[in-house]
């Protein structure tokens, strides 16, 4: 049974089937309930579950994830939604310091499966920290596990399945494609969350991209079969732990790799893919792994952000110096 | 009213007041409650003499004996850390009253998040001293299933256990609307003057307000974080930044076992009923270093610590119990005996307490199968399996008795 839906909706969707089907879910966050949300991705929640499941808490992400946190140890698996990006770093302490060693610091005695939602990356034209993609700085800590849906189908499953999981999620959801419409099947789940996808298969260079890139990765795949280039397009899903076996599959298959993300490159998920790739499967690569990325600088003004953020004449540029090299 | 001062409109005032209900001071500078003067006399006091009027002569001996052996283990502690048996220590002595007080003051049901220096709570609720060890022993980050005694581990990151508290609070709160049946529970958030000025501490207290959540703020004011003073954190009583959120706050004579006991039990009882969250502070003082790697003859004179060596929580109890004919030279003479057997099988249990193998540290970093971690855990058995010929260096991993689940 399929309904075609824009993320935003999906995600709405995805909550409410799993406030449904856990009594002891909740949602948190600032502005999610009356108004449902800066993206009214909870639109509606709180009139049908009531103040009690859906909170508006008070503006302050440390006491959100805090107190996330003490209700998870309880029992209860609380969804928090950060407003933007930019905005997590104050609860940063609590996720990077506290959430993700609860299980390992008591030797697998106690849990806290809370899932924290995010939008983000840019693209909306807005202003100071309101676009930013901090997910490398969550991957680098242990015990956290990291997903960004990238069309609606994934959205709808995979913040049900966050919301399954025992471990801590944090759901990076790419905040310029909660427009973008797509065919949700309610009845039957997408894979594993924590696995990668291809989305378009292609024999002679690999594309690794993830949320809101990978409609540019396909656009660009698109493009380069118009030069008789043949472009594998993955969609990597899971940034924690990462898919490796299928981006190894598809390097050997097409011996070329692209890795983009609106992150900047240094110590970004592409190098750490880059890395890999290298380690396992040398001798398949006809070229140096190329990322495409953001620079290293503070997310620029919105008035400039189009040359910041990689597109799909960046990713062709890259893909005819690898096939040059 | 001055014409031209308009009443804050955004606020039920009668709410509020409600919410400070039962907070017995509410002026600039509070009172602090104290019933044991430090000559071990009890005095009365019309709000909580009643929360120590029902103790029996057992209980009362009971909160010197706890306060004895708490000290007697930390000074045990101390000793296994100077001997190279611990990695560090962090002394509790001089804070013994407000430990014991507040911990005597929990129902099995309550939840306590502990900072890193309550010992004293822990062997209230029943946690085995030597648990305790493990984490200063250099072998776990935990040590102790806290569910089993409702005592959460450590937390090190100062306050980072406060809005924790909270929100375990919120839980319990909300498990009576879908059961009413279960009891009444509250949590205790226990943090120092240091970790006061910390945001969590703050948030916290915004959201326990917000939500009413069942949770007592438990500041033990020690007067220093490791070589600051409370001033600098301070420039008010930190009890009275209570009613900035809108609930009590009391300041307790914190080396005062039976104070810390009654305000403890007010506390609790209001909290548990639904009534909201309460500030503690308990006044106190930390007699010896901030842990075994500080130095206090570095930021604090040794008059400052002799000044506060008669007010010694154990001191002024002891008097007391002389005093009523509730204890004699024989009731000491067999705690000290107790002291030294206990000490001497703590020190037979940490000495026996082994390390675990570094392929354990692969076991829970995740609670579901994670390939990463069996990637790099297959890697490091490898890389340990190619020494197999060679001499078993002590220290190194052996094959884990905790199999990681991927």
């Amino acid at each position: 049974m399929s309904t075609t839906m824009t993320m935003a909706k999906a995600i709405n969707a995805g909550l409410r089937a799993a406030l449904e089907s856990h009594p002891n879910s909740l949602l948190m966050g600032e502005d999610i309930g009356s108004l449902g949300g800066v993206y009214r991705v909870t639109e509606g929640l709180k009139a049908d579950f009531g103040a009690d499941r859906v909170m508006d808490t008070p503006l302050a992400e440390s006491g959100i994830i805090g107190t996330a946190i003490g209700l998870a140890l309880r029992g209860y698996l609380p969804v928090c939604e950060i407003q933007f990006d930019g905005f997590v770093f104050p609860g940063f302490n609590q996720i990077t310091t506290q959430l993700a060693k609860m299980h390992s610091r008591s030797e697998g005695a106690l849990s806290a499966p809370v899932v924290i939602r995010i939008p983000y990356g840019g693209g909306i034209g807005s202003i100071e920290h309101h676009s930013e993609s901090p997910e490398a700085l969550f991957a680098h800590t242990a015990g956290l596990r990291i997903i960004t849906p990238s069309n609606p189908q994934d959205a709808y499953w995979m913040i049900q399945q966050a919301v399954d999981c025992k471990d801590p999620v944090i759901v990076f959801e790419p905040k310029r494609r909660y427009w973008l419409k797509g065919d949700v099947d309610t009845t039957a789940p997408t894979s594993d969350p924590f696995s990668a996808h291809i989305v378009r298969e292609g024999t002679d260079a690999t594309i690794v991209a993830y949320g809101p890139l990978v409609p540019v990765a396909l656009a660009a795949a698109a493009a380069a079969e118009e030069d008789g280039r043949s472009v594998e397009v993955v969609d990597l899903r899971s940034i924690s732990p990462i898919d490796f076996d299928t981006v190894t599959e598809s390097v050997r298959k097409t011996g070329r790799l692209i890795v983009t993300h609106e992150a900047p490159t240094f110590g970004g998920i592409g190098g750490e893919i880059a890395a890999r790739v290298a380690e396992r499967a040398f001798l398949s690569l006809e070229a140096p792994v190329l990322r495409v990325g953001g620079f290293h600088m503070p997310y620029p003004v919105a008035k400039v952000e189009e040359h910041y953020l990689p597109d799909i004449d960046r990713l062709l540029e890259a893909l005819d110096r690898s096939f040059a090299y | 009213m001055d014409v031209g001062h308009l009443p804050a409109s955004e606020f039920d005032s009668a709410g509020l007041e409600q919410s400070l209900m039962g907070a017995p001071e509410l002026n600039p500078v509070p009172d602090m409650v104290q019933l044991l003067t430090i000559d071990g006399e009890l005095r009365q006091d019309g709000t909580y003499s009643s929360y120590v009027q029902d103790l029996t002569p057992e209980e009362l001996r009971g909160f010197y004996r706890d306060m004895f052996l708490v000290r007697r283990f930390d000074e045990e502690a101390t000793a296994l850390q100077r001997q190279g048996e611990l990695v560090m220590w962090v002394p509790l002595t001089g804070q013994e009253g407000a430990q014991i007080g507040s911990g005597r003051a929990l129902l099995p049901q309550d939840y306590v998040f502990p900072t890193y220096r309550e010992h004293g709570v822990a062997y209230t609720r029943g946690l085995e001293l030597a648990q305790l060890l493990r984490r200063f022993r250099g072998i776990s980050h935990g040590g102790w299933d806290p569910r089993e005694v409702n005592f959460h581990l450590y937390t090190l990151v100062l306050a980072a256990q406060v809005p924790h508290a909270v929100g375990y609070a919120m839980g319990m709160a909300r498990d009576r609307l879908v059961d009413p049946k279960l009891p009444e529970a509250a949590t205790v958030a226990y943090f120092g003057d240091g970790a006061s000025s910390e945001g969590d501490v703050h948030e916290g207290m915004v959201f326990a307000a917000s939500y009413n959540a069942p949770v007592v703020f438990f500041c033990q004011n020690n007067h220093w974080a490791i070589s600051v003073p409370t001033e600098v954190q301070s420039r008010i009583p930190l009890a009275n930044r209570a009613q900035g959120y809108g609930f009590p706050g009391v300041r307790v004579d914190g080396n005062d076992v039976l104070a810390v006991h009654a305000v403890t039990r007010w506390a609790l009882e209001r909290a548990r009923s639904g009534a909201g969250p309460v500030l503690i502070e308990a006044f106190t003082y930390r007699m010896s270093a901030h842990t075994t790697a500080d130095d206090p003859t570095k930021y604090r004179l040794s008059a400052d610590e002799e000044a506060w060596l008669d007010r010694d929580p154990m001191l002024r109890m002891e008097k007391y119990l002389r005093r009523q004919g509730l204890a004699d030279d024989a009731f000491f003479e067999e705690l000290r005996e107790e002291g030294r057997s206990m000490a001497v099988r703590l020190r037979e249990n940490v000495q026996q307490m082994e390390a675990p193998g570094f392929a354990d540290a692969f076991t829970d970093v995740y609670a579901e199968a994670h390939p990463l971690i069996r990637e790099e855990l297959d890697a490091h058995r490898r890389y340990e399996a190619g020494f197999a010929d060679a001499e078993p260096a002590a220290g190194t991993a052996t094959p884990t008795s905790r199999e990681h689940n991927a």
